[in-house]
């Protein structure tokens, strides 16, 4: 056992101890902000994991989008909303934690049994590395255009959802505004976001 | 292009005569380099410290820093000192985990990015593939530790200033990694020694920021509003904010703000001497001044001269950029919050999209400027 695999073993343990009690915690702690926090932890060691297999542009991206926009994202979304309520004890909690219990612990016995029966490709294909990069965008532009595609009009959709959701300043039609005149307030009247004039 | 000096097979040649394993030599070697960047990552901070009261007294028609070393400059280790020595106060309201992770958080990316900065051919910790891209992926970290700093402090104003750092560095991340792609695309690599090399065939005239003047001004501007310098220095707004995320920190944890910010500023301005300025790269190219005088590139003497010209060019271009920004910060008023989300979203994305696009157009066109 020579030095480079030692240390790789040691770093697969401690990456894989902190991803299996991280989403444990992520999924158990009471207090939703410390599990935000630790679900960042969590795609972060699984960042980790990808350096220990030599995939170092997919272990970047997995910092940029998971870490950078999707954690970063529900921690606004918690934040925004903070607000400290108590929420009202639900009926049966024990029984319902109990069978949600042993759903999981059923999966993960599932997963066990695959993961024990399966013959492994041992040792796996070897990794490109550096070239990776070039490989990925490779694909992505030849065999998988369609999804590409569709993934970016996916995500056009909900920009464009995005923007009408935030439009604030929707011009506000006339009998409208004439019914301010006559001290009505604005919020008894529901005013659609994408009216027929807002959109000429 | 020559390969410069390998220091790192050197010291491991050395150590192996000593009748060490080849393996351990290399793991006596990795910490050396992490070492050195560390230390000149402070030392920059330090000058950069003292360099910033310096400039913005004569901003101020003040004299500034004096007593403390020629010309005041012992002045921030005088800073740096009383902060060690500050009490350490945790608010007793405050989520004291957290309290502490925020700070670490925001400091360990910006540290590890130096790894991508080279100041030489192999004079850099680690020649990663994905090379800038590293660096744009550790930036996006940043905001979980301010909001992280801001939330813990379990203070309104924190909060608030905890939610703009981080909408603000989301918004100017985008440009930003926009106008990297457009360097990236030009020069085939994502690797900061071969985007460097790619500038020096020509001396200056072929440095990047001819081929991308608008990408360089994108570059600059998101750069200052990610470090949060004025005029885009909103989380910390003090007539809004008190000190944003950090009002409730005290002692060495607001050191470590203190340091990420002023790190952040010196790695950025190194950053756009790589991208954009041609890094180690002399004005006039070395090759042909080793001609000039007679000497081959290969010689040992015109290697070392080589290597320091190097180092002196990287630090003398981002100390120009460094003054720039001090220079600005002290000179322009802040924008309000609207007004640098309009010109996140509404002015630079759309204009370092066009950027891009014009960029792979031209590469197209012009295959042998821009890099075909």
């Amino acid at each position: 056992m020579n030095i480079a695999y030692s240390t790789e073993l040691i770093c697969f343990l401690i990456l894989s101890v902190v991803i299996v009690s991280g989403s444990l915690a992520v999924v158990l702690l009471e207090n939703i902000v410390y599990s935000a926090f630790l679900l960042g932890g969590v795609f972060m060691a699984v960042a980790g994991l990808y350096l220990l297999l030599n995939a170092s542009f997919v272990a970047a991206a997995q910092v940029l989008v998971y870490v950078g926009a999707v954690n970063v994202l529900i921690l606004f979304a918690i934040m925004l909303v903070n607000k400290k309520e108590k929420l009202n004890p639900i009926k049966g909690l024990r029984t319902r934690k109990l069978i949600s219990g042993g759903v999981c612990g059923g999966l993960l016995v599932l997963l066990l049994r695959v993961s024990v029966t399966t013959k492994w490709n041992l040792p796996g294909p070897n990794s490109i590395g550096e070239e990776a990069t070039e490989r990925i965008g490779e694909h992505l532009f030849t065999d998988y255009l369609l999804p590409f595609e569709l993934a970016s009009i996916l995500l056009l959709m909900a920009m464009i959802g995005a923007i009408v959701l935030a439009r604030r300043d929707v011009p506000v039609p006339t009998d409208y505004t004439s019914d301010l005149k006559t001290n009505k307030v604005i919020d008894d009247k529901k005013i659609p976001l994408l009216s027929e004039n807002s959109l000429k | 292009m020559n390969s410069g000096i390998d220091l790192e097979m050197s010291f491991t040649q050395g150590v192996q005569n000593l009748g060490l394993s080849h393996e351990l030599a290399h793991l006596l070697w990795i910490p050396l380099p992490m070492l050195l960047v560390l230390v000149s990552a402070v030392i920059g901070v330090l000058v950069t410290v003292w360099l910033e009261r310096k400039i913005s007294a004569a901003a101020q028609q003040r004299i500034g820093p004096e007593y403390a070393g020629a010309l005041g400059i012992l002045q921030p280790m005088a800073d740096g000192l009383k902060l060690l020595v500050k009490e350490d106060i945790i608010p007793a309201r405050a989520d004291s985990a957290l309290f502490t992770a925020g700070p670490i958080l925001v400091l360990v990316p910006v540290i590890l990015s130096w790894l991508i900065v080279p100041f030489g051919q192999n004079l850099l910790i680690s020649n990663v593939g994905i090379g800038i891209f590293l660096w744009i992926a550790l930036s996006s970290i940043q905001p979980i530790g301010l909001l992280m700093s801001g939330y813990s402090s379990n203070n309104k104003y924190s909060l608030l200033g905890g939610l703009r750092a981080a909408a603000q560095s989301i918004s100017y991340e985008i440009p930003l990694a926009l106008a990297v792609l457009a360097i990236v695309m030009m020069s085939n690599s994502l690797s900061t020694v071969e985007i460097v090399e790619q500038q020096n065939t020509a001396g200056f005239l072929s440095w990047n920021i001819w081929r991308q003047p608008v990408g360089f001004i994108i570059f600059w501007i998101c750069a200052l509003a990610e470090c949060e310098r004025l005029p885009f220095d909103l989380p910390e707004a003090e007539e809004e904010l008190v000190a944003g995320y950090q009002t409730e920190y005290a002692g060495m944890k607001f050191a470590l703000f203190y340091l990420a910010g002023y790190i952040n500023l010196v790695l950025s301005a190194l950053l756009v001497s790589v991208l954009y300025l041609g890094g180690w790269g002399f004005p006039i190219s070395i090759d042909w001044f080793a001609s000039l005088v007679g000497l081959s590139i290969e010689n040992p003497l015109v290697q070392i001269f080589a290597a320091s010209i190097g180092i002196v060019m990287t630090i003398l271009k981002a100390y120009l950029l460094v003054f720039l920004a001090i220079l600005l910060r002290w000179t322009t008023p802040r924008v309000r919050i609207d007004q640098l989300l309009d010109l996140g979203w509404k002015f630079l994305l759309p204009i370092s999209l066009v950027n891009l696009l014009v960029t792979a157009s031209l590469k197209l066109a012009f295959p042998l400027t821009f890099g075909g």
